[in-house]
């Protein structure tokens, strides 16, 4: 029996540099910085003071202000790409397929706003004042909750928390869903919101962070040999998935087919990679091989590309390693110059950067790259976007505990 | 200086999210202004910020209309 086809019929993102897809990849495209300092708490007092936040967020656009305020804001940016996503789609919930219709959106962290405004009532004036909407308003599975009840979606419902690959896991679990059978159409994303007191304050604390408070824009340069951090950043993205068949009978728009997914675990160290990329390779080779494709249809990788001094090389090892000859030829890109590190939502918006990448035949940049650190030798498209002929896509992410995930995104002619 | 009763009535419009000339003495929470269980607490807390006041749980369950508030912060200022 031959596998059930995934397709990419719908897309939906908030992130650093714009509010719909639209904004964001013209900005991507033109290489322009998210980054920026800080303003909505007093950073004073932290080692790192800026990050890539969303901006003008207006949450009346996409549901009832009375809805919203019971919901943490990553839920909210999660509900905004949602709805996006599904809007662009077209796609119908009917009675006969409400059931086939599911949910897999998850967040890195979830909602620390909510957690600390709770605590610090409870601190302050006891258990009483806790708000009644503090759990269901911060736990990670309510941005597929509430979507599922705004549209009637009645499908699998699911978040999957995996710190940075998140995005991507639920993305590559909801493509088996609907591979297997579970499902006809998966809504699959992430979406984060950890720019709070407590988040940029335990991500400094583990020195992940850049703290090149002086230049904010010029802080995230993966494979650069200044890179000291990645730059923390909010955001949300969603994609609509569907089975072929399914998509092709409804006339829905293609943008492309979910091609491969693969998973492994570093078995190495809480938040540091082994140098040689050994499971960041694993990941990106079992995709290669779910996909059927060939190494050298594989034309751009959307890399994790974090701008840490660690995961940076270990991810270019990694390339090197599975793609062999082939990785001459690749453009290796990190779209995290521009937006920061969405954490749970990196995945997805990645993910949706991938396939724009084939849609318009087109590798993004790696902006403030000036300087290639020893070892780092592939094409990092440096700089300015390049019209390449793309066929294959590979979106790389990877996660704190060492957890990993790639997915293949092939055109559909 | 605003009634008790105007109090109440901003304070439920805003909670609920509803128009304050939809709060009339007789609406009911859930029935009339769209309230579910967890609303109807954020409610009573509501309140109980505004007025200062603590009330208790099984006081609270009975307070599901405009009119049985008002009553209650009033009996209770």
């Amino acid at each position: 029996m031959s596998r059930r086809r995934v397709v990419v019929t719908g897309l939906g993102m908030l992130s650093p540099v714009g509010n719909t897809v639209k904004e964001t990849w013209d900005n991507i495209l033109a290489g322009k910085s998210g980054i920026a300092p800080l303003e909505h708490f007093d950073v004073s007092a932290y080692n790192t003071r800026f990050g890539g936040s969303v901006k003008n967020f207006d949450a009346s656009l996409y549901m009832n202000p009375k809805d919203a305020r019971k919901m943490d804001l990553f839920i909210q940016y999660g509900m905004a790409a949602g709805v996006q996503a599904i809007e662009d789609s077209g796609l119908e919930v009917t009675e006969d397929n409400a059931g086939r219709i599911g949910m897999a959106i998850g967040s890195g962290i979830g909602g620390l706003p909510m957690i600390e405004r709770n605590h610090s009532l409870l601190e302050a004036s006891g258990p009483r004042k806790i708000s009644p909407f503090f759990v269901p308003g911060s736990i990670i599975n309510m941005i597929a909750g509430n979507l599922s009840i705004r549209y009637g979606m009645r499908g699998p419902n699911i978040a999957i928390t995996t710190a940075c690959t998140t995005g991507t896991h639920n993305i590559g679990a909801a493509a088996r869903m609907i591979a297997y059978g579970d499902a006809d159409a998966m809504v699959a994303g992430g979406a984060e919101m950890a720019t709070t007191p407590l988040g940029l304050g335990g991500f400094s604390a583990a020195r992940a962070l850049s703290t090149r408070n002086d230049d904010p824009q010029a802080a995230s340069r993966p494979w650069d040999r200044d890179r000291d951090g990645f730059v923390l950043s909010d955001g949300a993205g969603v994609l609509v998935l569907e089975e072929y068949e399914f998509a092709k009978a409804r006339g829905a728009k293609i943008y492309a087919e979910v091609a491969g997914f693969g998973m492994s675990g570093d078995a190495y160290h809480m938040t540091a990679p082994p140098e040689d990329g050994s499971g960041a390779a694993a990941a990106m080779a079992a995709a290669i091989k779910d996909s059927g494709m060939n190494l050298d249809q594989i034309h751009y990788i959307n890399a994790h590309g974090t701008s840490t001094p660690a995961g940076d090389i270990a991810e270019s090892n990694a390339a090197k390693r599975v793609l062999g000859e082939a990785a001459k030829k690749v453009r290796m890109s990190s779209t995290k110059s521009m937006i920061g590190h969405l954490l749970g939502a990196a995945g997805a918006v990645e993910a949706i950067f991938s396939v724009l990448a084939i849609r318009d035949q087109v590798a993004p940049p790696t902006i403030n790259l000036d300087n290639p650190s020893e070892g780092c030798d592939l094409d990092y498209v440096a700089h300015q976007a390049q019209q390449i002929a793309i066929e294959g896509v590979i979106s790389n992410s990877f996660g704190f505990g060492g957890t990993n995930g790639s997915l293949v995104f092939r055109k559909v002619s | 200086m605003s009634t008790i009763e105007e109090r109440v009535k901003k304070i439920v419009a805003e909670q609920l999210g509803v128009k304050e000339e939809e709060v009339t003495s007789d609406a009911s929470f859930v029935e009339d202004l769209g309230a579910d269980s967890l609303d109807t607490v954020e409610l009573v807390m509501a309140l109980e910020e505004e007025f200062e006041t603590e009330i208790p749980d099984e006081e609270a369950e009975k307070i599901t209309t405009v009119k049985l508030a008002i009553a209650y912060i009033e009996a209770n200022q």
